[in-house]
């Protein structure tokens, strides 16, 4: 096992590698005129929050952008201060930089993520599993066709919905205003149940589609017929023969699922005003601070590879066959 | 030459799996019947959009702003005065060019990369397998919206964007299933004969991703719709005056939500409706080609039945 470990750690090098390539490329291919546009928008002096590190000129900006050199000057610029000072980069905006905008902000993804994680596999595990043990059945009809609408109501949506109709009928709406979880445990968690629940919620349907079919697959297992024919229990059979069996697969993906919830949160903290890294990084999107997203990206692809690592290694450790291929 | 493989051919036409496949969606998929329906409504909605409106997506009546649906306007009339049923019904098109178009893009990626990935295998695969491995290690959504803001915003650029951030994921699928088809006996045999590389992957490997490669397209187009539809709500997708579904939610929907709230209701309504129909149609494709999930033998439930009769005796 631990072989395995170190080979697969080892393999975050060039991924990596190739990560901080494609995030380099996406600085490069900002078009010229959009360093124009921020020329032109510092001008205006609308949006300097504070003191600009980078003088305002396209000459500036383009070299606080690391344009202004040879290709490979560059990029060797570039990852150098990442390796050495771990510094990802500041706001082209402000003073900030990305780390300690993320400091603030990964807190708040984190907590959303995590808590629409729990929801969705609470709802989908379950259902999934009595889905499948009861094929065919009433509940399992019924859930199924729950969980297809679920997969067809886009997330957005359903914020939505949440935001203006009960304050159409009753004139109630979530709150807007962030309470931090060090100030007001309760308020916090409050404020985060119904973004939580609507991600959650939105996840829960193909998860228990994915439980269901693993489900299944085990079910149809020879292994399983002999646990009948032994005479075991249904309780049994189910959990001890064939669920052990199917979470391996779903196991797997669960890890991945994260991934996806982290993505998922860009919209809901832009609907629900939570200021978090989906936010920033529609914010530094919007106001063209390239080097904030190239930052954020770098962020988000090393949590994405840790994420992978981490399916894989959870495979590893509950299918042992993975591990001597 | 009398008696060439091509003409005994002749006697299949294309259409034969085409009818086939049409007859069993009706005999045993009626949910994906129902899909398919949906599906066409769209694309009809879509293509006739001219026709079918009552008013033009940007026709501004400036005397009838908010109104809520009437017999004049039936799903009432936005902030600008324009008809809401108008709008969603020229969004059906805009959904359906960025769902096919990604969609096909998408498959072309995956299935050119999967093919020549997995076929050439060695060096070549593996750098190409890095780079794909570093790409899936972004959140999709954090790619959408990085190459919607360096492409900037437009109905060409989302269904690029789109696209080959799913395609190059989804050659994986494809690679995966050109490596198991590499070692078939036929293929070997092709090889043996002095097959050319072109002529094993057209004539051999082709023909047999093919039902993957359908598969994929038909189950990604549910996503390219929401994911065109949450772009544009994020204001990196359509740009307005397009009436984008995902758009039109959060531009007219959620400035005006306490004035007009059927503003947010539609466009959602729509595109759940057209979603649930890809799904489901995408779904019965998927069980209708892939003969493993067809069912009947070895079920739990048929398992279960027997040895239960069988302890009981």
């Amino acid at each position: 096992m631990s072989a395995y470990i170190i080979r697969r750690l080892l393999l975050i090098i060039p991924t990596l590698f190739l990560v901080s390539i494609l995030v380099f490329i996406s600085i490069r291919l900002v078009p010229g005129s959009v360093i124009d546009l921020m020329v032109a928008q510092h001008g205006g002096g609308g949006d300097i929050s504070s003191i600009s590190s980078v003088e305002i000129s396209p000459e500036g900006i383009k070299a606080a952008l690391g344009l202004d050199v040879p290709f490979y000057v560059q990029y060797g610029r570039w990852i150098k201060e990442i390796i050495i000072h771990g510094n990802l980069g500041s706001s082209l905006w402000t003073q900030t930089t990305v780390t300690q905008e993320l400091s603030r902000r990964v807190p708040i993804t984190f907590e959303l993520a995590l808590m629409a994680f729990i929801i969705a596999q609470l709802l989908a595990l379950p259902i999934g599993i009595i889905s499948a043990v009861r094929q065919d059945s009433l509940v399992d009809y019924t859930t199924r066709s729950v969980a297809i609408v679920g997969l067809s109501v886009p997330n957005f949506w359903l914020a939505t919905l949440v935001m203006v109709y009960p304050s159409v009928w009753w004139g109630w709406s979530p709150s807007m205003v962030y309470i931090p979880f060090s100030q007001d445990p309760l308020g916090n968690l409050g404020l985060m149940i119904l973004p939580a629940l609507i991600l959650g919620t939105s996840m829960a349907g193909s998860m228990m589609r994915y439980m269901r079919t693993m489900m299944l697959d085990v079910l149809k297992e020879d292994y399983i017929r002999t646990a009948w024919s032994k005479g075991l229990k249904e309780r049994l059979v189910v959990f001890r023969h064939a669920l052990r069996n199917a979470l391996i697969p779903v196991v797997t993906l669960l890890v991945g699922q994260f991934t996806v919830l982290i993505g998922g949160s860009v919209i809901i903290e832009q609907i629900f005003n939570l200021p978090g890294m989906g936010r920033l990084l529609l914010d530094t999107l919007v106001k063209r601070d390239y080097l904030m997203v190239s930052g954020l990206n770098i962020t988000y692809a090393t949590v994405g590879i840790l994420l992978i690592i981490l399916t894989d290694l959870s495979y590893a450790y509950l299918d042992p066959r993975i591990r001597y291929r | 030459m009398g008696n060439n493989p091509e003409i005994k051919h002749s006697s299949y036409h294309w259409s034969k799996p085409i009818i086939n496949f049409l007859k069993r969606l009706v005999k045993e998929k009626p949910l994906g019947l129902a899909g398919g329906l949906i599906v066409l409504a769209m694309l009809l909605g879509g293509i006739f959009a001219e026709s079918l409106a009552p008013y033009g997506f940007n026709e501004i009546h400036l005397a009838d702003r908010l109104k809520p649906p009437s017999s004049i306007y039936l799903l009432g009339t936005d902030n600008l005065g324009r008809d809401v049923l108008s709008r969603i019904i020229f969004g059906a098109r805009i959904s359906m060019i960025v769902g096919l178009g990604a969609s096909a893009i998408a498959t072309a990626v995956a299935a050119i990369i999967g093919i020549v990935s997995g076929f050439l295998g060695g060096k070549f695969d593996i750098f190409i397998q890095r780079i794909v491995d570093a790409w899936l290690a972004f959140p999709a959504m954090i790619l959408l919206l990085t190459g919607m803001a360096l492409l900037g915003n437009g109905i060409t650029q989302i269904t690029l964007v789109l696209g080959l951030a799913v395609g190059i994921g989804g050659s994986r699928l494809v690679r995966s299933r050109v490596l198991v088809m590499r070692e078939f006996v036929y293929i070997q045999a092709g090889k043996a004969i002095g097959a050319s590389t072109s002529r094993v992957v057209f004539r051999h490997i082709l023909p047999n991703v093919m039902p993957i490669i359908i598969i994929f397209f038909t189950v990604s187009i549910a996503g390219m719709i929401l994911g065109e539809a949450a772009l544009s709500f994020l204001g990196f997708g359509v740009p307005p005056p397009q009436p984008s579904w995902g758009g039109m939610l959060s531009q007219e929907g959620r400035a005006n939500m306490l004035m007009a709230p059927w503003l947010s209701l539609w466009p959602g309504l729509a595109l759940s409706v057209v979603v649930y129909g890809v799904n489901m149609f995408g779904d019965a494709v998927r069980d209708i080609l892939d003969p493993r999930l067809r069912g009947g033998v070895g079920r739990y439930s048929n398992v279960k039945k027997k040895v239960k009769i069988k302890s009981s005796k």
